[in-house]
């Protein structure tokens, strides 16, 4: 039993020691598989691999304060929320289709939105900015709920097919999805991937893993950790906002189960299925909880018990996730010759 | 004046089974140090399981009137479940709490589905007995004396459980566990046992609640994942593992609510998250907490 009790931290201290597969180039070698996919997959497929695309971009923000800096949100799905009415009152109530702008504007509301809610929530850290965050996510939530003439209440807002390019696409809606769409969707993963690459990479990155490592330290050899905290809150929002507008192109609908907490609390089921200790883990989490939440979800109705019991056996077996168990086994092996 | 007496009246009854709930909540953190998701699982089977109890003693001729021990007895007996769910969380109480706070978010679907195979989705209400023991009249408010006999039944959970907690060798036991679970060990506790006896408390205290709230309303999916929120609401307020704070937080979210439903019924738990908010903000350890961190 002992053995399994292992924390994240000391195994990332072990693993970073090592000789690893860059994380960055799984990440780009999984979406180009996924560029692909269109050649071989049906549409049915391919409209399953856009919900991928949507959380695996949020995931990425999500780990950036969950893996890197060690704070466990568990509102996030509120910036989900944030991206996709922010898609939703655009085209439908100002009629704005740019995809383009959709996107920057959701950028800049879940990013404002993060700075404010961050201010206030990065000075605390472990079960108290996990039940701070829920708080603030379930605010929103009962907002998006009880303002019906706002936000439509429980029907949620239609979110209306945007121009790409600023082109229009003809064509039914599944042709739109599963083509421009999804390459458009695919590319601004990979996009967004290198950046987050690029930020786990720079000295900004190295500040954020000294806070998760050990704060005082890192406070007393001139990291600024509320400033640094607070970058990576709003810039993991970011990625939410946008992982939202994306899903909600893909519905067509935002609707306030978006936001609520059972949604944020599968973010964190997908960030530690995959395994959060490492840069493409999340992504790789989210690909497996959308195919398994839909093979699950095709054989019984009742598929919230099987993946929670996943989730169970999950923590108590396997709690490195996909990636670092696999990682884990790599590494023995290289070890032992 | 009379509405005022009817929001004083019905925000005590919901906070009277908030802080059965919030109590299970906070023995379990203060104790294992986990935030159980799954209380308002724990809420919900209390409340399902109820209406199955009375209807089949029903059934047996029991006369209506004994509705009410019936009840606290199912919220008892199906309390047991947290002893095999004890034994699962037995194997992670050293790791983090983000897997702590997974595995119960995992219970928590869990449970979803059981209901929803054993009882259906749709609401079930509980019939023919909530007015079994009439109405009284508090200061030209009506309101049925089951409300009164919950709030008192709460009240007295409230202090058995301090004095047990205060006064009792194994109370004792429990408290130094809590506050040291090696040292305890070191001097002799059996802490398996401890945390087996005080998770099955804590469920019993969800599962009571529930029982005592379902038969003024109904039992349904919704009503587990929209009370964790609210009893979390309550121990943030209160300070995460006090006792008194979960009392004290309870009776907040309780008349808060009701106040809102009765003057603006939109912001009725937009009120609530705003009060966990400033308390945040104001006093992270909540107003009976200890600082931490």
């Amino acid at each position: 039993m002992s053995n399994q009790s292992i924390d994240i931290a000391s195994l990332a201290a072990v693993r970073r020691t090592l000789p690893q597969p860059n994380g960055l180039w799984v990440l780009l070698g999984l979406i180009a598989v996924m560029a692909l996919l269109p050649l071989v997959a049906s549409p049915y497929a391919l409209l399953l691999m856009l919900p991928f695309i949507g959380y695996g971009i949020a995931l990425l923000g999500f780990n950036l304060l969950f893996g890197t800096t060690g704070l466990l949100s568990f509102g996030h799905a509120l910036f989900l929320g944030v991206g996709a009415y922010t898609a939703a009152a655009l085209t439908s109530k100002f009629g704005i289709l740019s995809f383009e702008v959709l996107l920057i504007a959701a950028a800049l509301a879940s990013g404002l939105v993060a700075l404010v809610i961050g201010a206030l929530c990065v000075r605390y850290t472990r079960i108290f900015f996990g039940m701070l965050t829920l708080a603030f996510g379930m605010l929103f939530h009962s907002f998006l709920f009880k303002f019906y003439n706002i936000t439509g209440g429980d029907q949620g807002m239609r979110v209306l097919r945007p121009l790409l390019l600023g082109m229009e696409w003809r064509g039914g809606k599944t042709v739109f999805l599963t083509g421009p769409f999804y390459y458009y969707a695919l590319l601004l993963f990979a996009l967004l991937g290198v950046a987050m690459w690029r930020i786990t990479q720079s000295p900004f990155g190295l500040h954020l893993r000294a806070i998760r490592e050990n704060a005082g330290k890192a406070a007393y050899v001139g990291v600024q950790i509320f400033r640094m905290r607070l970058a990576a809150f709003v810039i993991s929002a970011i990625y939410g906002g946008i992982g939202g507008t994306i899903l909600a192109v893909t519905t067509g609908l935002a609707d306030p189960e978006l936001a609520y907490w059972t949604h944020s609390g599968n973010l964190v089921f997908m960030a530690v299925l995959g395994g959060s200790g490492t840069f493409s883990g999340p992504a790789i989490g989210a690909l497996v909880f959308v195919v398994l939440q839909d093979f699950v979800m095709s054989i019984t109705q009742y598929w919230r018990f099987v993946m929670g019991g996943v989730l169970v056996l999950l923590v108590v077996f396997v709690p490195q996730g996909l990636s670092g168990t696999i990682e884990a086994l790599v590494s023995r092996r290289a070890g032992g010759r | 004046m009379t509405e005022l007496v009817d929001v004083i009246l019905g925000g005590t009854f919901h906070a009277a089974v908030l802080f059965l709930v919030a109590a299970g909540l906070q023995l379990v953190f203060g104790v294992q140090k986990i935030v159980n998701l799954a209380c308002g699982s724990f809420y919900a089977l209390g409340a399902y399981f109820g209406i199955t109890a009375v209807g089949i003693a029903l059934k047996l001729g029991m006369p209506p009137v004994l509705f009410f021990p019936v009840l606290i007895l199912a919220g008892l007996t199906i309390g047991l479940v947290g002893l095999p769910i004890e034994r699962v969380l037995r194997t992670i109480y050293r790791r983090d709490e983000s897997y702590q706070l997974l595995i119960t978010f995992g219970f928590l679907l869990m449970f979803q589905d059981a209901f929803r195979y054993l009882w259906g989705a749709t609401p079930r209400t509980m019939d023919n007995v909530y007015l079994a023991y009439g109405t009284a009249h508090i200061l030209g408010v009506r309101v049925p004396t089951y409300n009164l006999l919950v709030i008192a039944a709460s009240l007295a959970i409230a202090v058995a459980l301090g004095l047990f907690l205060e006064r009792t060798k194994t109370g004792r036991i429990v408290r130094a566990t809590a506050e040291n679970r090696d040292m305890a060990e070191g001097l002799g506790v059996n802490a398996s046992k401890i945390f087996a006896l005080v998770f099955t408390v804590g469920c019993m205290l969800g599962t009571v609640g529930g029982a005592l709230v379902v038969p003024s309303g109904a039992a349904s999916l919704d009503m587990a994942v929209d009370l964790v929120v609210e009893s979390f609401a309550v121990v943030v307020i209160g300070g995460l593992g006090s006792m008194r704070g979960a009392l004290v937080g309870a009776l907040i979210v309780g008349l808060m609510r009701a106040a809102a439903i009765s003057l603006m019924p939109e912001l009725e738990m937009l009120s609530v998250y705003l009060v966990v908010v400033v308390v945040l903000i104001v006093r992270p350890a909540g107003l009976f907490g200890k600082a931490t961190a």
